[in-house]
């Protein structure tokens, strides 16, 4: 995408997910993007009509759409400078063992297939632009689930995608959900039956390995009245000098009295652009929780957000970034009150060291008439160096004047006499920062569930390392 | 145990001899074992044996108490095994009449005065350090805390640990006799004795005492 850019990566990253693996492929489309270049996309994949149709309609409203500029800087994006669909394989595998080596060896090391005997009910896994492994336990696929990748869910339940496909976030929405749905490729595809209740949860793994590569995965989950489903995203890629774009667009419905949590734990190398569109539509009474953790990246820009469209529907959007060296998290939360009685909650948490910089950005909007609306926004930033930064951009449109709405925002320091105290207590000055970090995102950690609990807080622990001078 | 009236420099002292940043050594030396000791961080002095009990700890929100003490012993004694740890947290959180749910409180949030210091006591006891410098641990404290107090210092104490117990009111006394009494007075110590100095402090005032 763009000439190589010092960003300095933590050594512990490098050796843990920033291998990359000899670049093999099946097809690969030529650089930049055209016409033709979609055209071959949907021709490759053996698409109906309307969705070449539609690719090509979105890809004119990407060209006409100006870069956004309210936000990160995107300016060093060149367009022309990626390849957008990579065909890892001919056929996907029906077990790990089926995959080609250097594939299977890459999940091995990230430890995918471990924790699907260990404590998954599914796992998707998205290597560059194709789902190349995908199961389901029998127990939810007997009880009606659907666990897909997008692509083969599109051949296989048509329905569902003229019903939902491009629904909550059109191809107008933005330049990159217009880019997304030129080109999209892979993503999860889940509907969840009326009253099924998923204990255990649904996963999917991306992965980008090929150099100057753009990622557009598109996910699209329905979770039925009274049902429940818990769905869990992980993201890596290797390590390379030029820079790597992740735009992904993922569609939510929430029915009546239905509750869908999606958590996300974004750990992208240090070269990835990662400028994602997330949003839920929730009709009465239903729950919609976004759990977004945001460790790596260049840039992040992602805001996800609930439509609280029904009479009581709930949302809340949890978020943790985390901002080292070179590194820009602009994220936050939208809620989008449509109805009466409806509540939301978005907290964030932020922390930026070595020059890192953390924004909160969010939206709170109530129309008129949709009165009770209770709404309570905290972002909360945690500065661990003079050198970083953290913003916060808050945008609030009420009109109604039934509501209650609280607002409240924090920025501090590690405090001189924490450390002490910790340090006093035989902890290294490290450990001690790790620590205190930790209790600071503390209420966001507590609601994930423990495996991705500790995941997230070893996480923040090799971001600490050599954090604090 | 060093007493002295207030601003006397005895929380100055105590916080200089673990190495907190804000108080830089200007002259003299802080030697632990025969060890100097002057320049190094005080996780480096803890691991040498020092303790401070703070008069004033501060809360590290999110952080429980289980996991503040879990990650301090780990630090300061080699092996100590899950199983272990949970019952001799929950053995010396009863002597203390800590209330068991404060395990997995975040470590001073919103605690009271009284409870802080009992949670520093309980450090003490848990960390079974070399040297221990109690900073005002008995202040603030009701008569039946004050003796829990008493009596949790006393249980770690015994031969192998040297206290350095920091006050300024002699009641304390009543439980802990000290080896040796120092008044500090102005940063600098003006009279040395026994523990009936203690209580001559306590009648005649710091005033009386004076050379």
């Amino acid at each position: 995408m763009l000439e190589a850019t010092t960003v300095e990566v933590n050594k512990e990253y490098k050796e843990r997910y920033g291998f990359s693996k000899p670049e093999k492929y099946v097809f690969k489309t030529r650089k930049g993007l055209d016409e033709s270049v979609v055209k071959e996309i949907s021709h490759q994949k053996e698409e109906p009509e309307w969705m070449t149709k539609f690719r090509l309609r979105a890809y004119e409203i990407f060209k006409s759409k100006k870069q956004p500029t309210w936000g990160a800087d995107l300016s060093r994006i060149n367009y022309d400078d990626i390849y957008y669909y990579l065909k890892p394989i001919q056929k996907k595998g029906a077990s790990w063992e089926d995959l080609p080596k250097e594939i299977k060896d890459t999940y091995d090391a990230i430890g995918i297939p471990e924790a699907e005997k260990k404590y998954l009910g599914g796992v998707g896994a998205q290597y560059d632009s194709e789902v190349i492994y995908h199961s389901i336990k029998k127990e939810w696929e007997e009880k009606g689930v659907i666990f897909l990748d997008t692509d083969t869910a599109l051949k296989k339940y048509p329905e569902f995608f003229h019903d939902y496909f491009a629904k909550a976030i059109p191809p107008a929405d933005n330049k990159l959900a217009a880019l997304n749905s030129a080109v999209w490729s892979g993503g999860s595809f889940i509907y969840i039956p009326k009253g099924v209740n998923v204990t255990f949860p649904l996963q999917a793994y991306f992965r980008i390995n090929a150099a100057k590569m753009g990622q557009f995965e598109r996910t699209l989950i329905i979770v039925d009245e009274g049902a429940q489903v818990h769905y869990v995203e992980g993201c890596t890629a290797p390590v390379y000098t030029t820079d790597s774009l992740h735009a992904a667009v993922v569609e939510i419905f929430v029915k009546k009295g239905a509750r869908c949590r999606y958590t996300t734990i974004q750990n992208w190398s240090n070269n990835v652009y990662n400028l994602v569109t997330k949003r839920a539509f929730v009709d009465e009474d239903g729950f919609m929780e976004w759990i977004d953790g945001n460790l790596g990246s260049q840039i992040t820009m992602k805001y996800p957000s609930v439509y609280l469209k029904g009479r009581g529907a709930r949302g809340e959007v949890l978020s943790v970034a985390f901002a080292g060296a070179g590194q820009h998290q602009d994220a936050g939360g939208k809620a989008v009150h449509l109805a009466p009685d409806t509540s939301s909650q978005i907290i964030s948490k932020s922390i930026s060291k070595d020059g890192g910089r953390t924004s909160y950005r969010g939206l709170l909007k109530v129309i008129k008439g949709a009165k009770n609306v209770k709404s309570n926004v905290r972002c909360d930033a945690l500065i661990l160096d003079n050198k970083s930064r953290s913003d916060t951009y808050p945008t609030m449109q009420i009109d109604e004047e039934q509501v209650q709405v609280g607002h409240e925002a924090s920025v501090s320091k590690i405090g001189e006499d924490q450390l002490f105290y910790a340090m006093s207590r035989g902890m290294s000055e490290n450990d001690a920062t790790s620590m205190i970090v930790n209790g600071f995102i503390e209420p966001i950690v507590k609601e994930l569930p423990l495996e991705y609990a500790l995941e997230l807080n070893r996480l923040i622990q090799l971001e600490m390392i050599g954090a604090v001078g | 145990m060093i007493m002295g009236p207030n601003g006397s420099g005895k929380s100055s002292l105590s916080l200089a001899l673990m190495g907190h940043p804000r108080y830089r050594i200007t002259s003299g030396r802080v030697k632990i074992d025969s060890k100097d000791i002057t320049k190094l961080t005080p996780d480096k002095r803890a691991k040498l044996g020092l303790f401070l009990a703070m008069q004033y700890p501060t809360a590290i929100p999110g952080v429980s108490v289980a996991n503040f003490l879990r990650t301090s012993m780990r630090n300061l004694r080699s092996s100590v095994k899950p199983p272990e740890f949970v019952k001799s947290l929950k053995t010396k959180m009863a002597e203390l009449k800590i209330d068991e749910n404060f395990a997995s409180r975040g470590i001073n949030e919103g605690f009271s005065g009284g409870e802080k210091k009992k949670m520093e006591v309980l450090q003490l006891s848990m960390l079974e350090p070399k040297y221990a410098v109690l900073d005002e641990t008995d202040s603030g404290l009701d008569v039946d805390a004050l003796k829990l107090v008493a009596a949790g210092i006393k249980k770690s104490s015994g031969p192998k640990i040297g206290i350095l117990l920091i006050t300024h009111y002699q009641r304390i006394l009543r439980y802990i006799k000290p080896d040796f009494v120092h008044v500090l007075v102005d940063g600098k110590i003006v009279k040395s004795g026994t523990h009936r100095l203690a209580e001559k402090v306590e009648k005649q005032g710091y005033a009386g005492i004076q050379i």
